[in-house]
């Protein structure tokens, strides 16, 4: 699955740590996700998409 | 400091709390293992009482050890619980396949001495380190 993560949290200048925080997982989770290498699950699908203020289909993409 | 940060802060504060309290636990466990393995033999020549009260103090504190366990991995996010639960799979699969097999090889007197336990703990345990290397690995 393709994900937006890395440019949504570039734009916030924020590292893999800030977001880490922010979505309540390890910064390992997020370098995971962010290279497609983990799939969230829902919950934390929705976590990021209310962090973000948008909608889970904005940042996750099937590939 | 922000609600987030905070909650941050709690959880790796409650995960160290969780390792911590299970490294305690599986400490008791060895020791009342080892009262309830040598004590007999050592201390009270194999008196019945004592020797079912230190099997029976050595299952509790192993039941403590499984939920302190089980605490310590609740702690974890979803992706630290997944490399665990699959390093634990590999480890129960290869702990039965071998294990019966080495049972068998006795039986069926390919090997000359008995099987023991230990061996099969060691291999486990190994097996489980090799788990979590390698799931490290795969989502690194």
């Amino acid at each position: 699955m393709k994900n937006r993560l890395k440019v949504l949290r570039a734009e916030r200048d924020w590292t893999q740590a800030k977001l880490a925080t922010e979505l309540k997982v390890s910064r390992q989770t997020v370098n995971a996700i962010e290279k497609g290498k983990f799939d969230p699950s829902l919950p934390l699908a929705f976590k990021a998409a209310r962090l973000f203020g948008m909608s889970i289909e904005e940042i996750f993409q099937d590939e | 400091m922000s609600d987030s940060n905070k909650d941050s802060g709690d959880q790796a504060a409650r995960n160290k709390k969780n390792t911590a309290y299970l490294g305690y636990w599986t400490l008791a466990w060895l020791v009342t293992m080892a009262v309830a393995a040598f004590a007999p033999k050592l201390v009270w020549d194999y008196a019945t009482l004592p020797t079912i009260l230190a099997v029976l103090v050595n299952l509790a504190v192993g039941f403590g050890m499984i939920m302190a366990n089980k605490r310590h991995l609740q702690g974890f996010d979803e992706m630290q619980q997944k490399i665990f639960l699959d390093a634990s799979a590999l480890t129960l699969g290869v702990g039965l396949v071998c294990g019966l097999s080495y049972e068998l090889l006795e039986d069926i007197k390919l090997i000359p001495f008995e099987p023991e336990i230990s061996h099969l703990c060691i291999l486990m345990c190994l097996t489980f380190m090799v788990g979590m290397i390698a799931g490290h690995r795969k989502y690194r």
